[in-house]
């Protein structure tokens, strides 16, 4: 009798734990066949007046006029990599310099209440970034480099530091991870910590840094409400630093609201152009750092 | 007992959607879409109007002027709200100017240029035109700022003052009148178009061929930005729709748009 009960609340406990599996399941696939509804749909969307007007007129055009069917992302492709490899050229020394005076040349006091403040940049909202960026940088930049101050160096310098928090922490994180005996041993061999960090560290953890790097790039790239609120969204190819300039996700952002048609389409294109190159982007990443995983 | 809950939680969720996705009135009886420009005042005289006629719906939708021009050919709303003439193919649907809006050129407060000929602004915002100092200004470059492709209000800047030429691709782009004035207001050496009722005492807007940007110039003809609100329907509005248009139209309804800053049609 007491042998019964106790079978059959075993069969219970393992009918539970299928229905809880199950359900699990069905979750966590729901959140991949999101992605792939967006995919399906963005390529869906945006391909076929790709190939209407030509795939090289589409992304060579020097042109955007889409009230006259003219549709040319040339400068929005540039736009964004001049923006991101702007952002790049800030958020990468500044990073890298945060993440060793962290790891290498702090205590570990000052080090508990600098990373968390860091980390806490990540969480700001991009229209407060934009908002400064409009507020503080750009009169400056009028006012001391001349131009509209809208321009590639003020989106440059706010996505440089949109960028920061994802550099540090993750270069954080893998120059931390370096073994102590390698440290230990380049000390020991009368190196310089200075000289350590470039000739040690800096080699054993260069995959999970150009992670970082890329992954911050990836921000870079994708980030549009800053950039449409400080770049000046101009659709031509930046003659200068302090020239407006757009990018694709900002091209999506302004013109979406009253698209219609081919003019909608188009920006679905610019779309999948965008993801097309996030894409590259992230299987960069996961390529690098997978193979600081295997590593010893 | 859990079966009964369970059900009970399903009504109470029900009942407290149903009526969201219907909004307050029980019905819709009138639809009106399009141009976001024209929207805040069409809600104006919907709401005045369901005032006067207890146990009507009527409601006002966004999108903009060709979205609008849209639905109301394909029948999803009876009226269509447009910001800018009808165009090709749009032109077979009925159009009632309803208001209208005076565009305005506008400058930084200190900038010393009082006014421009229409020609010149054509120039500018070509980028055949790149210096104040050909109008008189200082010795710096023009920041031209414009709206983006499909803006109602760039429509209608293209149609009055660019005619065939384009807006050069170096001007920087906005996507509201808030915008544009906020960026021509900081920078004192800028250029733009906003709606004439936003004009502030942050920016100054330019005298055009010799006319102050006002509503008598615009009344007597001088002041030629001027662009048409429009509603749009299939043939004549009949019923409903006719009802509501002759509201519109009534000097009640026209006084409701003088007060928020519109032109009342002639």
């Amino acid at each position: 009798m007491a042998m019964k009960t106790k079978k059959r609340g075993k069969n219970r406990l393992e009918r539970n734990d299928r229905l809880v599996r199950l359900a699990l399941l069905v979750v966590a696939f729901s959140a991949v066949s999101v992605l792939l509804v967006i995919t399906i749909f963005i390529v869906q969307q945006g391909t076929p007046i790709m190939f209407k007007y030509g795939l090289k007129s589409f992304l060579a055009g020097g042109n955007w006029y889409p009230s006259e069917k003219v549709f040319g992302l040339w400068p929005m492709i540039v736009g964004s990599l001049f923006v991101t490899a702007g952002a790049l050229v800030i958020g990468i020394p500044f990073g890298l310099a945060c993440a060793v005076v962290l790891t290498e040349f702090s205590s570990k006091k000052v080090r508990r209440v600098i990373k968390p403040v860091i980390e806490l940049l990540a969480g700001i909202p991009s229209v407060v970034y934009g908002f400064m960026g409009v507020i503080i940088l750009v009169p400056f930049i009028r006012q001391t480099f001349g131009g509209p101050g809208l321009s590639v160096l003020a989106a440059s310098i706010v996505l440089g530091i949109m960028i920061l928090p994802t550099i540090i922490s993750i270069s954080v994180d893998s120059l931390q991870a370096v073994p102590p005996s390698y440290r230990e041993g380049s000390i020991a061999l009368g190196a310089t910590r200075w000289q350590t960090v470039k000739m040690v560290l800096f080699p054993a953890a260069r995959s999970g840094i150009i992670a970082s790097i890329i992954l911050g790039m990836g921000r870079a790239i994708g980030e549009t409400m800053a950039t449409i609120m400080i770049a000046g969204n101009a659709a031509e190819i930046p003659r200068s630093l302090l020239a407006p300039v757009r990018t694709l996700t900002s091209n999506i952002a302004l013109e979406m609201s009253y698209a219609t048609g081919e003019h909608r389409e188009a920006l679905f294109a610019t779309g999948v152009i965008l993801f097309v190159i996030i894409m590259v982007l992230n299987t960069i990443a996961n390529a690098t750092s997978s193979r600081r995983r295997r590593q010893p | 007992m859990t079966r009964l809950r369970f059900a009970r939680i399903l009504l109470a969720i029900g009942v407290a959607f149903f009526p969201a996705c219907r909004g307050d009135r029980s019905q819709t009886d009138l639809t009106l879409a399009g141009s976001t420009s024209i929207q805040p005042f069409a809600d104006k005289w919907a709401e005045v109007f369901m005032e006067k006629h207890p146990g009507l719906g009527v409601n006002v939708q966004g999108g903009g002027s060709s979205a609008g021009i849209q639905a109301c050919k394909s029948g999803a709303c009876q009226i269509g709200m447009s910001s800018r003439e009808l165009k090709g193919d749009e032109k077979d649907l009925t159009e009632i100017v309803i208001a209208r809006d005076g565009l305005a050129v506008i400058v930084h407060p200190s900038n010393p240029v009082r006014g421009a000929k229409l020609a010149e602004v054509k120039q500018i915002f070509s980028g055949d035109l790149r210096r104040w100092n050909y109008l008189g200004g200082p010795d710096r470059l023009i920041t031209v700022v414009t709206r983006e492709e499909g803006s109602g209000t760039r429509g209608a800047f293209q149609e009055l003052v660019m005619g065939k030429t384009r807006i050069f691709r170096g001007a920087i782009t906005e996507d509201s009148n808030g915008t544009v004035r906020e960026i021509v207001a900081h920078d004192p050496y800028s250029i733009g178009f906003i709606s004439l009722g936003l004009v502030n005492e942050q920016v100054r807007s330019l005298d055009l061929d010799g006319a102050v940007a006002n509503e008598e110039n615009i009344l007597n003809g001088r002041y030629k930005l001027v662009r048409p609100f429009l509603f749009v329907s299939m043939g004549e509005p009949a019923g409903l729709a006719k009802e509501f248009v002759d509201f519109v139209l009534s000097a009640e309804g026209q006084a409701l748009v003088k007060k928020e800053g519109l032109l009342p049609i002639k």
